[in-house]
């Protein structure tokens, strides 16, 4: 086994709250601070909810056109992340950025080629597994080629904390201007795909073959374009998750593993819904950061790990297909 | 010309539901297992038992455990890693805390343990499948992990939280030296691999076989999922649990909870992947590859003559590992085994071609 180290928990920096504001300084106060403190803990919740969404809309995207479940959605993060740092160091932001599209644009098509065309109509735990596969050698790959260190990205994103509604609560709330910055930017995104997936023509052939690959293929869909295109999008979404993502804890290793982070979040919104993926993220960032700090010193801390798996595993009990995902009918 | 089935008259039911039909199988089978617990030991040294055919060999067993699972029951795990930190540590908490139990019966009750977290685990499978009870299993993996890492009772307290194992005994034989630690090993593996051999061609390995093959018909021809699917998860986890036990105890002597982490469980779906899904071979055969892989990529730029540094090396093991990955799924998606088996149907018909 590959010795690189993948050592849980994640970095926990990702909507952190700041316990120590909860001091009281008197008791009249007290009742108000522990409604901004909740409040405080629910909208970190929710921002980190954003950043799991944000991964978790390139794994719905790849679902819903190809079928695959593509756990290497974390690695390609950071390969994508690892490919703009590095790139930033020879030329200037825009080109960088261009430059890292046409990688993913090239690893789509490779992928496309090399991988999904030799497995087309496996079944789907096949392709699942050729997608770890992917996983390991684009972790492999993307450290040989760029490097392995921990590499500061800095695009400008501002990042001293605002503190709102202060008139409200004593001291107000705390809010990093970075976690606004993401929310803004993954509603974006979340509109565009949306836009995109109903009104345009490339997008409507993307939904016929969700569908059905043979119906698609019946009535003149290049199939293998589809997929060169989905693969491709997924890739900039994943960049873009980098970028936010690697902004904040520095483009490393640790990249690759927030796929786990997002794979209870699709499971719970469902692996066919572009909402879904959103509204799972949220419920899981909020459960993550409420247990954490309610539940977490009663039981012993650490529980953000598998927190959300459970809860995800909760919700599968009693919807197997997920809180907006099509329900499967099985026939003999 | 030598090796067919023509010529082997079978006069009693006995004869026909012998384990391998063919004598030269027969012949081959028996001739590995004395090569291995006679010729091995005469030539081997404490490298090679302790660097390669002790992890071999236990890795093969839970590979084992985990095809079981996954190539004979269809239901994909990730938590393989978890069930065999489940029997490390019932193993040493079962040696700590029952006075004169031995260490060996240990390890089957350790198995027992790991038997019925495993079918805990395995309850979500009768309701989902496929890629969702893989998370449903990685579930398991992470909730193992933080369990034995922050509930101190499983590791007697100690502060760091990595643990030694007892030494080995049974009547007064201690288990310390290599070659005996690997003696005990081979013995676990042969056992349990004619035990899973035994298993999947009887009654319960076809009620799994169906319910891969396709759920919804074998139900209807009177195959009970939730048995067939518990009973493959109960299997499996004993066997995992037994080679978690061995792992710990033999293999690694003192350990903490990142020895059975997520990377353990992948490296054992690889191995099953590698190896051949749904065969007993297979299993052996993707543990040794992945165990003698590392081993070969270490010694590679020394013979090259070239310098690489230890992150190259594992950066190109993980390229290599991945790149393997997606080369068996589409060259040969049932494994190593399945090439034995063709090289096998080829020599049935030789010198001639058909």
């Amino acid at each position: 086994m590959p010795k690189a180290t993948r050592s849980f928990p994640l970095p926990e920096e990702v909507g952190a709250v700041h316990t120590s504001r909860l001091t009281p300084h008197a008791s009249r106060q007290r009742v108000a601070q522990t409604m901004g403190f909740f409040l405080e803990v629910l909208i970190g919740g929710l921002m980190a909810g954003v950043l799991y969404s944000l991964v978790a809309l390139g794994l719905v995207l790849i679902f819903k056109a190809s079928g695959v479940f593509n756990f290497a959605q974390g690695a390609m993060v950071l390969f994508a992340a690892l490919s703009l740092v590095r790139l930033m160091e020879k030329m200037p932001l825009p080109l960088a950025l261009l430059v890292t599209c046409v990688i993913m644009f090239i690893l789509a098509y490779a992928i496309e080629r090399l991988v999904l065309r030799p497995l087309v109509n496996q079944p789907g735990i096949s392709l699942f597994m050729a997608t770890l596969g992917i996983t390991f050698f684009l972790e492999g790959f993307g450290q040989t080629l760029w490097g392995s260190d921990i590499y500061k990205l800095d695009l400008g994103i501002p990042k001293q904390p605002l503190i709102i509604l202060d008139n409200v609560f004593n001291g107000g709330i705390l809010v990093g201007s970075d976690d606004l910055f993401a929310t803004v930017v993954s509603g974006a995104l979340v509109v565009v795909l949306a836009i995109f997936f109903q009104k345009t023509r490339i997008g409507r052939a993307l939904r016929a073959v969700a569908d059905d690959h043979q119906a698609a293929q019946s009535i003149g869909i290049p199939l293998n374009q589809i997929w060169l295109i989905v693969w491709t999008v997924a890739g900039l979404v994943a960049l873009v998750a980098g970028i936010i993502w690697g902004s904040r804890l520095g483009v490393q290793f640790s990249l690759s593993l927030i796929a786990l982070k997002a794979l209870p979040v699709v499971i719970l919104g469902g692996f066919t819904s572009v909402p879904g993926a959103i509204i799972g993220g949220l419920i899981i960032g909020v459960g993550e950061k409420m247990s954490e700090v309610y539940l977490g010193p009663h039981i012993g801390g650490g529980i953000e790990n598998w927190f959300a798996y459970t809860l995800a595993l909760a919700f599968l009990l009693i919807r197997p297909e997920g809180l907006f995902g099509e329900k499967i009918i099985d026939r003999v | 010309m030598f090796y067919r089935e023509v010529g082997e008259f079978k006069s009693t039911y006995a004869q026909e539901q012998v384990l391998l039909p063919i004598r030269q199988d027969r012949y081959f089978v028996w001739s590995l297992v004395l090569f291995a617990f006679i010729a091995v030991p005469l030539f081997a040294n404490a490298y090679w038992f302790s660097a390669i055919l002790i992890p071999f060999l236990i890795l093969s067993l839970a590979a084992l455990g985990l095809n079981l699972l996954v190539g004979y029951c269809g239901q994909i795990s990730l938590g393989t890693g978890g069930f065999m930190a489940v029997g490390a540590y019932a193993a040493y908490n079962l040696c700590l805390r029952v006075p004169g139990l031995n260490p060996i019966v240990a390890f089957l009750l350790a198995g027992g343990c790991a038997t019925l977290v495993g079918i805990f685990f395995g309850i979500p499978s009768l309701r989902i499948k496929g890629f969702y009870l893989a998370v449903a299993t990685l579930a398991a993996q992470f909730f193992l992990d933080w369990v034995f890492s922050r509930i101190a009772w499983f590791t007697n307290y100690t502060p760091s939280g990595s643990l030694n194992a007892p030494a080995i005994t049974l009547f007064d034989f201690t288990f310390d030296t290599p070659l005996r630690k690997y003696i005990l090993c081979l013995a676990f593996a042969t056992a349990f691999a004619l035990l899973a051999r035994n298993l999947v061609r009887g009654r319960l390995g076809r009620s799994w076989m169906a319910i891969r093959d396709m759920d919804v018909a074998a139900e209807i021809i009177g195959i009970r999922p939730l048995y067939a699917k518990l009973s493959a998860f109960a299997v499996s986890s004993f066997f995992i649990g037994v080679a978690g036990a061995l792992w710990a105890f033999v293999h690694l002597g003192s350990w903490e909870p990142l020895a059975f982490d997520v990377n353990r469980s992948f490296s054992l779906l690889f191995m099953v992947i590698i190896g051949g899904l749904g065969s007993i071979l297979g299993s052996f055969l993707g543990a040794a590859f992945i165990t003698l892989l590392p081993l070969f990529l270490n010694q590679l730029p020394a013979w090259l003559g070239l310098h690489w540094s230890t992150a190259l090396i594992s950066h190109l093991e993980s390229m290599i590992f991945g790149a393997l990955i997606v080369f068996f799924l589409i060259v040969e998606p049932l494994g190593l085994a399945r090439l034995w088996r063709i090289a096998k149907e080829k020599l049935r018909l030789w010198p001639f071609p058909h």
